[in-house]
C-alpha cells in the first residue's frame, strides 16, 4: 500500500517497452528482480512483484512488473517506477561505501547462495512520499537481483551510480525537480552500513584502484560520450524541424503549391525516420538484448510497413533502423534474431522467407489472397491480357517495391493465378489461359470467361 | 485466325506463355497436353513422319508474337508423346523424332483394311506402291513414312498375314498378303 503512492503509474508500449519521455534513455536493463520494501517503523517486508523487468534511467528506475511473471506475455498496460530524484543524496561521496556494499553482497552470492541485493534508503513522510519535506520515516528499499545469468550487478550498480552522480534530473531539472530534490535533500539521507576493516577493508581499497581506472577510461571515451550526446541532440532539433514544417503549411496553404508541399511531406518523414529515443544495447540489455531489440523493432516497423503496403524487405528495414538508432547500430545478425523472436511473442508483424531466398517482414493480417485479388485485376485489364505485365507494372499498381512485387507474381505463379513468359525483351506474366483451354477440342473457344476474354483482346491486336 | 498453310492454329498459339516452358507442375502438364495435341493433329494433316529438333519446324516458333520454343522445351514435348507412343526417338541423341499419329497397330490394321478393301489379298504389292501407288493415293498410306511402313509390315508378317521377301535392291522389297 505505502509503495503504491510514491510508485506512480507508468506507461508502456504495446511491445512492453516502456515509453520514453525527451531526452531519457535506457542505461540498464535487467530482469528478474525483486523489489521489497521495507518501513523502518513496521519492518514490514512486502515483495511488489515476484517477478519483473527493471529499467534505469537517468531519472527514474523503470519497474516493469509483469502480471503473470511471465516475460514473453506481455500482458501489463501500467508500471511503477521510483523517481530516483527522490532517492539522491547530494554528495556523492557518500554513496561510495554504497557501492562498497553491493561487492560484498555479491561475494555473499557465491558463498551463501543468498542473491546479490541493492539497498536504498530514503526517508519518507507520512503519507509514504520520499524525499518531500518532513519526511519522517525511513524506507528501506531493496532490489534483489534475481536470475544468475541476467544479472550482472556489478554492472547494473555502476549504472546506478553513474545515473546518480551524473544527476541527470537536476541538469534537467526545470524548477519543479531540483527543487524537490533541493528541499528534499535536506531532510532525506542515505546511509548504509559500510564495513571497514577486515576482508571488506581490502575490497575498499580495490574497489577504490578500480574507480580510478574507471576514471582513466572515462576521460578517454569523453569524447565518443560528447559525440553521442551531440548526436541526441540532432534527433531532438529534427523533431523540432519536423513541428515547425507540420505547422508550416498550416499558415500559408494556399501559397505553397503541391509539389512543395510534397517534398515536405518527405522532409517530414526523413526527419521522422532519425530518431529512437532509446535504443536497445548490448550494453544496457545485457542477456535480454535480443528479446528487447525484438520487442524495440516490432514497435519501430509498424509506420515503415504502413508506408510499404504491409510488406517491406529486410535490407531496407535492417537500413531505416539503424538510421534511426543513430550511433547504436545493429549487426544484421541481431536484426535477424530480433525478427526471429518475434515468433514467440504476441507482435502484429511476421518475418517471412519466399522461396527464392529474400526475406521481407509483413503485417500479420495481410493476406496473399487479398494481394492475388489484385494482381488478377491487375492481369485481366485488356492491355495486360495482350501482352502481360511486368514486376516493374505490378510494383507501381500496388504501390510496393519491384522486387516485393516479384515475389507477390511468383507466389501467385505457384498458385496457377498466372504463368510466365520469357523472352528477349523480358520477363512478363500473363494471367493462365492453360487450365481454361480444353485438351479434347483445342480450337474450342468458350463464349465467357477468361479465355474469351484473352481471344478477343488479342484478336483486337493483330 | 492464323494459319500454316492449310492448317487451322488454335487460339492459343498467340499466347506468349505456351512458348515458355512452365515450371509450375500443374500449369506444364497442361502446356505439354496442349503442345502434345497440336503437334499430332498438325503431323497427321501435314503429313510430317519426322521432326528434327536442331530443324526447322513450323510448329515451333511464331513470328507473330515473336516467340519460338527452346530446345529443352521442344524435347519435353516430343518426349512426353514417345512417353505416350505416340512417337519414338530415332537417335539416342534424340535429335529426330518419328512422330506415329497412329500406332504401328493402327497402322497394320489400316493396311489390312485397305488391302481388303482394293482386292490385294494373295496379291504382291512392292512397299513403293503402297506408298506412292495409284491405289493408294487419297488413302493415309499415302507418301507415309517408310520406317513406320516397315515396321507395320514386320508386324503384320510376324502375326502370319503378309510375308515380305527382299528384291534387288532395297527399293523394291515386295510384300504378299495372305486372305
Amino acid at each position: 500500500m505505502l509503495l503504491r503512492l510514491w510508485l506512480l503509474e507508468f506507461l508502456t508500449t504495446s511491445m512492453g517497452r516502456s515509453r520514453f519521455i525527451t531526452n531519457k534513455k535506457e542505461s540498464k536493463y535487467l530482469s528478474k528482480l525483486e523489489l521489497e520494501q521495507k518501513v523502518k517503523t513496521q519492518m514490514k517486508r512486502s515483495p511488489l512483484s515476484r517477478d519483473g523487468n527493471k529499467t534505469l534511467t537517468p531519472r527514474v528506475i523503470t519497474w516493469l512488473g509483469l502480471s503473470n511473471g511471465a516475460l514473453t506475455t506481455v500482458a501489463c498496460k501500467s508500471c511503477d517506477f521510483v523517481v530516483l530524484s527522490y532517492i539522491g543524496h547530494k554528495t556523492p561521496l557518500s554513496l561510495k561505501p554504497f557501492s562498497f556494499t553491493l561487492s560484498i553482497y555479491a561475494t555473499l552470492d557465491r558463498k551463501c547462495n543468498s542473491r546479490p541485493r541493492v539497498r536504498l534508503q530514503v526517508s519518507a513522510s507520512q503519507d509514504g512520499v520520499i524525499g518531500e519535506r518532513g519526511g519522517a520515516r525511513s524506507v528501506v528499499i531493496t532490489l534483489v537481483l534475481r536470475g544468475s545469468k541476467s544479472g550482472d550487478p556489478d554492472s547494473f550498480f555502476g549504472r546506478l551510480w553513474e545515473a546518480w552522480r551524473g544527476r541527470a534530473w537536476e541538469v534537467e531539472g526545470e524548477g519543479e525537480g531540483s527543487a524537490a530534490a533541493e528541499r528534499g535533500s535536506s531532510s532525506s539521507s542515505v546511509r548504509i552500513a559500510m564495513p571497514v576493516v577486515g576482508i571488506s577493508g581490502l575490497l575498499r581499497r580495490e574497489q577504490e584502484i578500480w574507480e580510478s581506472t574507471d576514471k582513466t577510461l572515462q576521460d578517454a571515451f569523453q569524447d565518443l560520450n560528447a559525440l553521442m550526446s551531440k548526436a541526441k541532440e540532432m534527433v531532438i532539433l529534427a523533431e523540432k524541424m519536423r513541428l515547425k514544417l507540420l505547422s508550416g503549411p498550416a499558415n500559408q496553404a494556399n501559397a505553397v503549391k503541391d509539389e512543395e508541399i510534397g517534398s515536405k511531406q518527405e522532409m517530414q518523414d526523413w526527419m521522422l525516420s532519425v530518431g529512437i529515443a532509446s535504443p536497445v544495447t548490448k550494453e544496457s540489455a545485457g542477456a535480454l538484448y535480443h528479446q528487447q531489440l525484438s520487442r524495440q523493432l516490432a514497435d519501430f516497423v509498424k509506420l515503415p510497413l504502413e508506408k510499404s503496403g504491409g510488406m517491406i524487405a529486410l535490407i531496407d528495414i535492417y537500413c531505416l533502423f539503424n538510421r534511426a538508432r543513430g550511433t547504436e547500430l545493429i549487426s544484421p545478425e541481431d536484426l535477424l534474431q530480433a525478427c526471429a523472436l518475434w515468433e514467440k511473442f504476441d507482435v502484429p508483424v511476421m518475418l517471412r522467407k519466399f522461396d527464392s531466398g529474400v526475406m521481407v517482414i509483413q503485417n500479420k493480417s495481410q493476406s496473399d489472397e487479398e494481394v492475388f485479388e489484385r494482381i488478377k485485376a491487375l492481369v485481366l485489364k485488356p492491355d495486360a491480357l495482350k501482352i502481360g505485365i511486368s514486376p516493374s507494372d505490378a510494383a507501381m499498381t500496388l504501390g510496393i517495391a519491384p522486387a516485393m512485387a516479384k515475389e507477390h507474381l511468383l507466389t501467385a505463379e505457384s498458385k496457377g493465378i498466372l504463368c510466365r513468359d520469357t523472352s528477349p525483351e523480358g520477363f512478363r506474366f500473363y494471367i493462365n489461359l492453360f487450365k481454361e483451354i480444353d485438351v479434347n477440342n483445342i480450337h474450342m473457344v468458350k463464349d465467357y470467361g477468361v479465355y474469351s476474354c484473352w481471344v478477343s483482346a488479342a484478336c483486337a491486336s493483330t | 485466325m492464323q494459319k500454316l498453310g492449310d492448317f487451322k492454329l488454335p487460339h492459343f498459339f498467340n499466347y506468349p506463355p505456351y512458348f515458355t516452358l512452365q515450371p509450375i507442375r500443374d500449369t506444364r502438364e497442361k502446356q505439354v497436353q496442349l503442345w502434345k495435341e497440336l503437334i499430332i493433329d498438325y503431323c497427321r494433316t501435314q503429313k510430317v513422319f519426322v521432326i528434327g529438333l536442331e530443324e526447322e519446324f513450323p510448329l515451333f516458333a511464331n513470328p507473330v508474337i515473336e516467340r519460338s520454343l527452346s530446345h529443352e522445351a521442344r524435347e519435353v514435348f516430343l518426349s512426353a508423346l514417345v512417353q505416350e507412343g505416340r512417337a519414338e526417338w530415332v537417335d539416342k541423341g534424340h535429335k529426330k523424332c518419328l512422330i506415329l499419329w497412329l500406332r504401328i497397330q493402327d497402322w497394320a490394321d489400316y493396311i489390312l483394311s485397305f488391302v481388303k478393301d482394293n482386292g490385294f489379298e494373295d496379291g504382291v504389292l512392292t512397299v513403293e506402291e503402297i506408298r506412292s501407288g495409284i491405289e493408294s493415293r487419297g488413302t493415309e498410306l499415302h507418301g507415309m513414312d517408310r520406317t513406320i511402313l516397315m515396321r507395320a509390315l514386320k508386324l503384320l508378317e510376324h502375326k502370319g498375314k503378309a510375308t515380305i521377301f527382299k528384291g534387288t535392291s532395297a527399293d523394291d522389297e515386295g510384300v504378299k498378303f495372305s486372305a
